[in-house]
């Protein structure tokens, strides 16, 4: 699996496929068993912390619910990294800051609390959070789940603009077909731990693989079985016997 | 087959003696990396001001309050075993002793555990299950500097401070019922109990105590939220696991402790 400098690649499957897995293998939180992950050329699980910890100073991550720190304000929270490894002045961060809030169109909540935020306003300060030090990658693990039509538009048209107006290189992890397709370069797609089919938004539309087309129609049945795996369904039941 | 269910048994056994082994190790190494991280706790001394506020002055109110109703009620079941031998007047020595030496550092950590150290296991495990932890790793913040060493010595700086204040009250309330309610010489409370307690050791006793008792209270607190399950039910039994597992170590270092100094004073 290849991300290419400066697009915004979507890494599409069902839940508990290994998406997010693959995430954390880009960020250094898990060790891969086998195989290699390059990070701008870098080998990530042959990095020392020291090493792995300036690596992930240049990539922002958005997590699935935000996960902003509920002890902070929406201020603190964008300002954090900057605090945390710049030594810039007061009046630079707080610029610095409400300029990332004012592009995710959230200048107004500076100073509320995570918890007053709704889900969608939640992600956008997490994206701007995300991107507070100009990072050169962006994770964005599940940013469309459990969203209204509006904030969904509104966040795959952020990941678009952010992504083309500071030049960087956006991972999306996904199971979201629909919306992926408006804004992304290339997707993947990834069942039991293997890419089973990629292409561009185009290819996709048009594809006649059958886990491509289950995906794309949402139908309930298909490569991907309704059931869980079972024994047989007879075998299961107490009445066979008699 | 009774074979059987010996091996069965026996398995269990030794897959929880390796457990427990285990943890014990893990928590150790916990304590280690924590105390390297905690000149970075006191570098940033906001935010250790921040967590003694939250363990320490939130904790004011039950621990005062406690203080002064456990001194009260020394004060008369005190009084009333030592007027049997016509010893009233020495009140204010057993109280204060007692207090000094042994309920205020006790039943103060007990407080303090199930006050600020489900508070900080909870929060701790919540941000966990949040995933805030693993959003500030990405961040390249190590979260046992940001978040877990500040807690710890928060908790660490308060448990002394509340120790003393719990005895305070508590020679207060001895001192209304004693006293004021029954009578006794307030010369004599107070004079027998200046004349009686000695700074080394009883006073210093009753600090070394409360620091000890902090310092495990906290360590356990911030293991347990840390080490929680990201799930409602992992934090709630973390909670659970630190009230208990502070509680219990609380009183066993309590009486471990007496002994040596007791020892120490070779009586």
């Amino acid at each position: 699996m290849t991300i290419p400098r400066g697009k915004v690649v979507a890494i599409m499957g069902g839940s508990g496929c290994g998406k997010t897995t693959i995430l954390r293998l880009i960020g250094g939180q898990l060790h891969p068993q086998a195989g290699r992950v390059l990070v701008a050329g870098q080998s990530v699980p042959d990095l020392d912390r020291e090493a792995l910890f300036a690596m992930r100073r240049k990539i922002g991550m958005l997590f699935q619910f935000g996960a902003l720190f509920t002890d902070l304000t929406v201020f603190e929270n964008i300002a954090f990294t900057l605090r945390e490894h710049t030594a810039l002045p007061d009046a630079f961060v707080h610029d610095l800051v409400l300029m990332k809030l004012n592009a995710v169109g959230l200048r107004g909540t500076a100073q509320l609390s995570p918890a007053e935020l709704s889900g969608g306003m939640a992600r956008r300060v997490a994206l701007a959070r995300a991107i507070a030090l100009d990072p050169m990658l962006v994770l964005y693990d599940e940013p469309f789940a459990g969203l209204d039509p509006i904030s969904l538009g509104v966040i795959g048209q952020l990941i678009r603009e952010v992504n083309d107006a500071l030049g960087i290189t956006s991972v999306i992890v996904t199971h979201d077909v629909y919306e992926s397709l408006k804004i992304v370069d290339y997707l993947y797609f990834v069942s039991d731990g293997h890419i089973i089919a990629q292409g561009t938004p185009g290819e996709v539309r048009a594809s006649t693989d059958p886990f491509v087309r289950q995906f794309v129609d949402g139908a309930p049945d298909g490569p991907v079985p309704f059931h869980y795996p079972a024994r047989a369904y007879a075998e299961d039941l107490a009445v066979h016997a008699r | 087959m009774p074979a059987d269910a010996l091996a069965h048994g026996l398995r269990r056994l030794g897959a929880g003696a390796i457990n427990a082994v285990s943890r014990l190790g893990y928590s150790t190494r916990f304590f280690a990396v924590v105390l390297m991280h905690s000149p970075a706790a006191f570098r940033r001394t906001r935010l250790t001001m921040r967590e003694i506020y939250f363990a320490g002055t939130l904790s004011l109110v039950i621990i005062m309050v406690s203080g002064l109703f456990v001194g009260m009620v020394l004060g008369l079941q005190g009084y009333d075993s030592l007027n049997k031998y016509g010893a009233g007047e020495s009140l204010g020595i057993f109280v204060g002793l007692s207090l000094v030496r042994e309920l205020g550092p006790v039943v103060a950590g007990l407080l303090f555990a199930s006050r600020a150290g489900s508070a900080i296991t909870a929060e701790i495990g919540l941000m966990k299950t949040t995933e805030q932890l693993a959003a500030m790793e990405m961040m390249a913040v190590d979260p046992l500097a940001r978040i877990v060493a500040p807690r710890f010595w928060g908790g660490v700086i308060s448990m002394p401070l509340l120790a003393a204040l719990f005895s305070m009250m508590g020679v207060f309330g001895a001192y209304l019922v004693g006293v004021r309610l029954i009578g006794v010489d307030s010369g004599a409370f107070w004079g027998n109990m200046r004349a009686a307690i000695e700074f080394w050791p009883d006073i210093t006793n009753g600090i070394i105590k409360s620091v000890v008792f902090g310092v495990a209270v906290s360590l356990i607190a911030v293991f347990e939220g840390y080490d929680a399950k990201p799930t409602a039910e992992g934090v709630s039994s973390a909670t659970t696991r630190t009230v208990v597992g502070a509680s219990l170590a609380i009183l066993a270092l309590d009486f471990i402790l007496t002994v040596f100094m007791f020892r120490g004073l070779g009586r």
